[in-house]
């Protein structure tokens, strides 16, 4: 495959939340990119920063109380952090679209689906006739697998199923073709052979408009069928970040290996299931050092008192542990290094 | 029926054939409250009354008869006659086109700047929802009527002042209700999704949060017709509504006072007419609550 150019770029992102108990940053210093065309996974826990990552890209975080408080957002070499409302409405829809997590309240229930269709369309195609806009709604419906386009466009949102729902909400991100798609979590609501589904139209679709995608997600057999890379993070910061082989042939972050060991295997069912003993540390409660030491099975005394850096540990592949350190293991440590 | 249509991806899709739209199955729901047709039927008959009044009236307003004076309900005065010797009858049936555009248009008057009101205010928040909420606060301390009392005697006392004092005391109800639904709407996640396609805040505001937030307003409305047409005939008795000759209902049951106890009917009528079309509208609100409110559906 030819070198493909860089669309989107996040440097040292910091979105903060301006609460009564203080500031807290909900994203800490979080840095990744997308390529053209590339499918890139973003995975964590609840609470660990992911939507709100998104939302900054958006420019669409609720102020007050958030702000993005550092950081670059660069698409194409531009910093949308400095775009006024005005340009960033121009990038909405237009550059950069987003799908949400619950397609059951995603569309507005009191217009019907071609209606919001073509107002969509209308928003970024000013001087298309009625007909042009129409024939673009229905060939979009038609582009997402959904069938009837026609008759489609003339029912209202809660006549159509989850999985229905979810590809009008596709169909109407795709309408002024983005070059970057935000899905944020779009299968979580959806049942499993739905989710399948929608997974592979987009697999379909990033393969046939060339939309890069950033696919937010908790499920990491979410991330194993659809990705070409991810980024793993936790409590605001990526602590991984790699190729899908790299991060589930050879996972180095412990919280990383915590996470594919607690995936159910079908295989050993009298197994117990794994689980991360601990949970997320809340917003602002964050400790001193690495932010998962309290949880982690390897911790070792200097991850409780410095903050490692994402360290290169191979090409295209990252690691926030000091395990991977030249420096970073101590005599004591050597087996949870090599473990 | 339903009809069950495999598509592209063997995903199994339904549909149902009864294809309408959120208004039409309220309108559904409606029509199978009887009690609730019942006061859309009152309302109906009055609005046909105020609208077709002239030509039913057997006799014009002001037409007095002397020696007709306070002659009780007869064949050729249906409902009696006044002091003056004017027919009831006819002066109650000009009388509900009064009433019905004393109620009709100061509810769409304050419905009209409520929204505008409480929009804003639910929309951007911050100091300017701080403001109008103050505002309205303040307004809603004092009774109504004595509100209404004090901007008709700033006003002076006729029927277009006593519209507008109605109107103004019921801004901050509607207010009020507008922007505590665009506060809830505003969250919903259509509406972030509609930011997320590049749609400008006047937009979002007017064809998603307005039209989602329009359910409750017209039931409130509907009962807020109720109350200004009382309100409407209060000011009348108190003499701070329409003025003589009008023949608005209040009014009369004031002018009927005095002859009370030799003519009863020149103010039962009158009361009648009122608690009546005040009877249908509440009924008719009741019954759009139901068909209006999702949660009331069972």
């Amino acid at each position: 495959m030819t070198k493909r150019e860089i669309i989107l770029e996040v440097k040292d992102l910091q979105t903060s939340f301006f609460t009564d108990d203080g500031v807290i940053p909900s994203v800490d210093y979080v840095d990744f990119h997308v390529k053209e065309g590339e499918i890139l996974g973003i995975v964590g826990e609840s609470g660990c920063g992911k939507s709100v990552t998104s939302l900054s890209i958006m420019g669409l975080v609720p102020s007050p109380p958030g702000k993005i408080t550092n950081g670059q957002i660069l698409f194409r070499g531009k910093d949308l952090t400095k775009f006024s409302e005005k340009e960033m409405r121009k990038v909405r829809g237009n550059d950069i679209a987003m799908i949400f997590q619950e397609p059951m309240t995603s569309l507005n229930p009191l217009f019907t689906i071609g209606n919001q269709l073509m107002e969509a369309i209308t928003l970024h195609k000013k001087g298309w006739s009625r007909k042009q806009v129409k024939a673009r709604a229905i060939e979009m419906l038609k582009l997402v697998g959904l069938p009837r386009a026609e008759e489609l466009m003339k029912d209202y949102p809660h006549q159509l199923s989850g999985g229905m729902r979810q590809r009008v909400m596709i169909a109407m991100a795709l309408v002024c073709d983005p070059k970057v798609l935000i899905a944020d979590e779009p299968t979580t609501a959806l049942d499993v052979t739905i989710q399948a589904q929608i997974l592979k139209l987009m697999r379909e679709l990033n393969e046939r408009l060339h939309t890069a995608v950033i696919l937010i997600t908790h499920d990491l057999g979410v991330v194993a069928e659809t990705c070409e890379r991810v980024v793993v993070m936790y409590a605001g910061k990526v602590v991984e970040e790699g190729t899908v082989d790299t991060i589930f042939n050879n996972p180095q972050h412990p919280y990383t290996k915590g996470l594919i060991a607690s995936v159910p295997d079908m295989r050993f069912k009298k197994q117990r299931l794994y689980s991360i003993p601990g949970n997320v540390p809340k917003p602002g409660t964050i400790p001193n050092g690495c932010r998962f030491a309290a949880r982690c099975e390897s911790v070792f005394g200097r991850c409780t008192v410095e903050n490692p850096s994402l360290y290169e540990t191979s090409d295209n592949h990252k690691t926030r542990c000091f395990l991977y350190d030249e420096k970073g293991v101590g005599v004591n440590d050597k087996t949870a290094a090599t473990s | 029926m339903t009809q069950m249509v495999p598509n592209s991806t063997n995903e199994i899709m339904v549909k149902k054939d009864t294809s309408t739209g959120p208004w039409l199955d309220a309108w559904r729901s409606f029509r199978k409250n009887k009690v609730a047709l019942v006061g859309a039927g009152i309302v109906l008959f009055f609005l046909l009354l105020a609208i077709l009044g002239p030509f039913i009236a057997p006799q014009g307003i002001n037409d007095q008869s002397l020696k007709d004076r306070l002659l009780p309900p007869s064949s050729q005065y249906w409902f009696g006659t006044d002091d003056f010797g004017r027919d009831i009858f006819s002066r109650i049936i000009h009388g509900a086109r009064i009433s019905l555009w004393v109620g009709f248009s100061s509810v769409i008057g304050s419905v009209v700047v409520g929204s505008i009101l409480g929009i804003i205010a639910g929309y951007y928040g911050k100091w300017i929802d701080t403001i109008i909420s103050r505002i309205f606060d303040i307004m809603l301390a004092f009774p109504s009527i004595l509100l209404a009392i004090a901007v008709v005697s700033v006003l002076g006392p006729s029927l277009q002042n006593a519209l507008i004092a109605i109107a103004i005391i019921n801004i901050p109800n509607f207010g009020r209700l507008i922007r505590s639904k665009v506060l809830s709407i505003k969250e919903e996640e259509y509406i972030t999704s509609a930011k997320a396609i590049g749609m400008k805040d006047l937009r979002i505001l007017f064809s998603h949060i307005l039209p989602n937030s329009m359910a409750p307003v017209i039931v409130a409305g509907t009962l807020a017709i109720a109350s200004a047409i009382i309100e409407a005939a209060a000011l009348g008795f108190l003499g701070l509504g329409a003025q003589a000759p009008a023949p608005e209902w209040g009014k009369m049951l004031a002018d009927a006072r005095v002859v009370l106890r030799n003519a009863p009917w020149a103010m039962i009528f009158p009361g009648i007419a009122i608690m009546l079309t005040v009877l249908g509208f509440n009924l008719m609100g009741d019954g759009l609550r139901d068909a209006l409110d999702p949660r009331m559906k069972n």
